[in-house]
């Protein structure tokens, strides 16, 4: 029992001090002067990495998630003879939760995953150590870049992700089962609040980025340098952001939900 | 004497295994220092040291008369441009040609226009006689190939000191000639610091200026190639000649292999 105790204790530590370190090496890589002749490329760089590579799973899955809403929220409208409704119920779920939310989850598996692998692989095979050697540092020249590149694509690929999932919702509701075109958009338009419901998802997933991205450069910077320590990484980052962004949903949404 | 490197009193541990016990070591201005030792005796450990990368637990190491370990990170980071380090196992960056991994530090550290850094870096190339390799990209590449684009990297610059570690393993007789020529003429030519790290005791005493040989966390001896070849101590006479019994033993401290397979 005290052991029990005793074991808790410095599992609340070790995360009190990874936590502490992490937020260390993350105020160090990004607060320092803009260096553009370096950065700009390296940045651009990334968010080809980050951003682009993961538009294509990030759309497919958004036409998917739409069609099944506008299916699911279609038959259970018609019980209650409203499928005019349709619209609003599909661009609120959307906008409100379903777009940061997946698209975060998507991106902590597609993205995040992916960096955690590359910056471990790099620490183990001696790269970053051999920057430092060459006087450069590692956190402003890999994990800076890494990270503003998450942090600015995943608001983007949200966006993206709403505008691709309702338009999917549209497919299944207007195209296929008939609801009316003009009361799908219209009641859409008249319910969803642009800064009620879209900026506070577009801060959503400003914050699910941070927090995703963050989580994956730490575990690649922090992992035990071989093949085991890289791969336990991996699956660390895609699981504490998962969580991470899951809960921090939970406590976003307790606080947007006065505006409602 | 005019020393680029001072170690005094060095004691380093890792956990509790002691890897150096109170140790001295003087790297002179412009000259060729050969460190040897055998596999696992912390020569590249001692390397890391001396680049700031690892912190003693006791003693001091100065580089250019500054204490490397009592330094902010920013005059660390600027001490660090004079110091090329060679890795033992090359560490390219995968991601970028064998090109752009020699002009990474340029690159970096200076505003030259690209046609002065092409020029540079196929000249560095030349050297190491991988011109026509630029191309590549570093997964493209042989061991060997590897570590001479690494040192081709590590010498971008021109660094005043250059700190080798085992530059010649895995080279070919020829290449291993030419990497020999190349160390000495940096050496005679930029009167470049150079610290080698190698088994090769040929070659190293070939080139070397003065040889630390270090076994069991000591310093076990020291001097010109030609006082050690001299002396009579059964150390230094094992690790030159290449003895596998004497009082340098090859094995990992620990049980006994008697212990270990429980024949007794
Ligand atoms: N990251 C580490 N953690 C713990 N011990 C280490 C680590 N790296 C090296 N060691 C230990 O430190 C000792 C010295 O290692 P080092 O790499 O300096 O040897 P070396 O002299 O360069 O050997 P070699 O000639 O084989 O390259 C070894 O006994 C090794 O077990
Ligand atoms: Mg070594």
């Amino acid at each position: 029992m005290i052991e029990k105790i005793r074991q808790l204790g410095e599992k609340g530590l070790d995360f009190c001090e990874s936590f502490g370190y992490s937020g260390m090496i993350l105020i160090r890589s990004i607060i320092r002067k803009p260096d553009l002749k370096h950065g700009f490329r390296g940045l651009v760089e990334q968010l080809y990495n980050e951003g682009i590579l993961s538009l294509i799973i990030i759309m497919v899955s958004a036409l998917f998630i739409g069609m099944v809403l506008g299916l699911q929220g279609y038959n259970i409208l018609e019980k209650f003879g409203t499928t005019q409704a349709l619209g609003q119920l599909i661009a609120l779920s959307i906008a409100r939760e379903l777009g940061p939310v997946v698209t975060a989850l998507l991106f902590a598996g597609r993205a995040g995953s992916a960096l955690t692998a590359e910056i471990g692989l790099m620490k183990a095979t001696e790269q970053l150590s051999c920057m430092e050697m060459m006087a450069v540092d590692p956190l402003h020249r890999v994990i800076a870049p890494r990270f503003w590149a998450g942090f600015i694509s995943m608001p983007v690929l949200a966006t993206i992700f709403s505008a691709i999932a309702i338009y999917g919702g549209y497919l299944v509701g207007v195209k296929w089962l008939g609801v009316d075109s003009g009361a799908f958009w219209s009641n859409m338009q008249a319910t969803v609040d642009f800064r009620i419901d879209v900026v506070n998802g577009i801060i959503k997933s400003f914050v699910f980025g941070f927090v995703a991205t963050w989580i994956a450069v730490f575990q690649g910077y922090n992992c035990v340098p071989t093949s085991e320590g890289i791969s336990r990484a991996t699956t660390r980052s895609v699981v504490y952001s998962s969580l991470s962004v899951l809960g921090l949903d939970f406590i976003l949404t307790a606080l947007m939900v006065g505006g409602w | 004497m005019n020393n680029f490197v001072t170690i005094r009193n060095l004691t380093f541990k890792r956990r509790n295994r002691i890897i150096f016990d109170d140790v001295n070591f003087d790297i002179p201005k412009g000259k060729i220092t050969a460190i040897m030792g055998p596999s696992g005796s912390g020569k590249t450990t001692l390397l890391k040291l001396i680049g700031g990368q690892l912190y003693p637990q006791i003693g001091t190491v100065e580089v250019d008369h500054q204490n490397v370990h009592k330094l902010s990170r920013n005059k660390l980071y600027q001490l660090r441009r004079k110091m090329g380090l060679l890795f033992q196992r090359g560490a390219l960056f995968t991601n970028i040609s064998v090109f752009d991994n020699v002009a990474f530090p340029i690159r970096e550290h200076t505003n030259l226009n690209e046609a002065m850094i092409r020029d540079l870096v196929l000249m560095k190339l030349e050297f190491v006689g991988l011109r026509n390799a630029h191309q590549l990209m570093p997964s493209q590449l042989s061991g060997g190939m590897e570590r001479r684009v690494a040192l081709a990297r590590a010498i971008a610059l021109d660094p005043q000191m250059i700190m080798y570690d085992e530059p010649f393993t895995g080279q070919d007789p020829i290449s291993m000639g030419v990497l020999v020529k190349l160390i000495k003429e940096l050496n005679d030519s930029l009167e470049t610091t150079s610290i080698i790290v190698s088994h090769d005791v040929a070659e190293a005493s070939s080139i070397a200026d003065y040889i630390y040989l270090i076994a069991n966390g000591k310093v076990i001896g020291q001097g010109t190639p030609e006082e050690l070849n001299k002396t009579k101590s059964p150390h230094v006479m094992q690790f030159l000649k290449g003895l596998p019994d004497g009082p340098v033993p090859f094995h990992y401290p620990g049980k006994t292999l008697e212990d270990d397979l429980q024949l007794l």
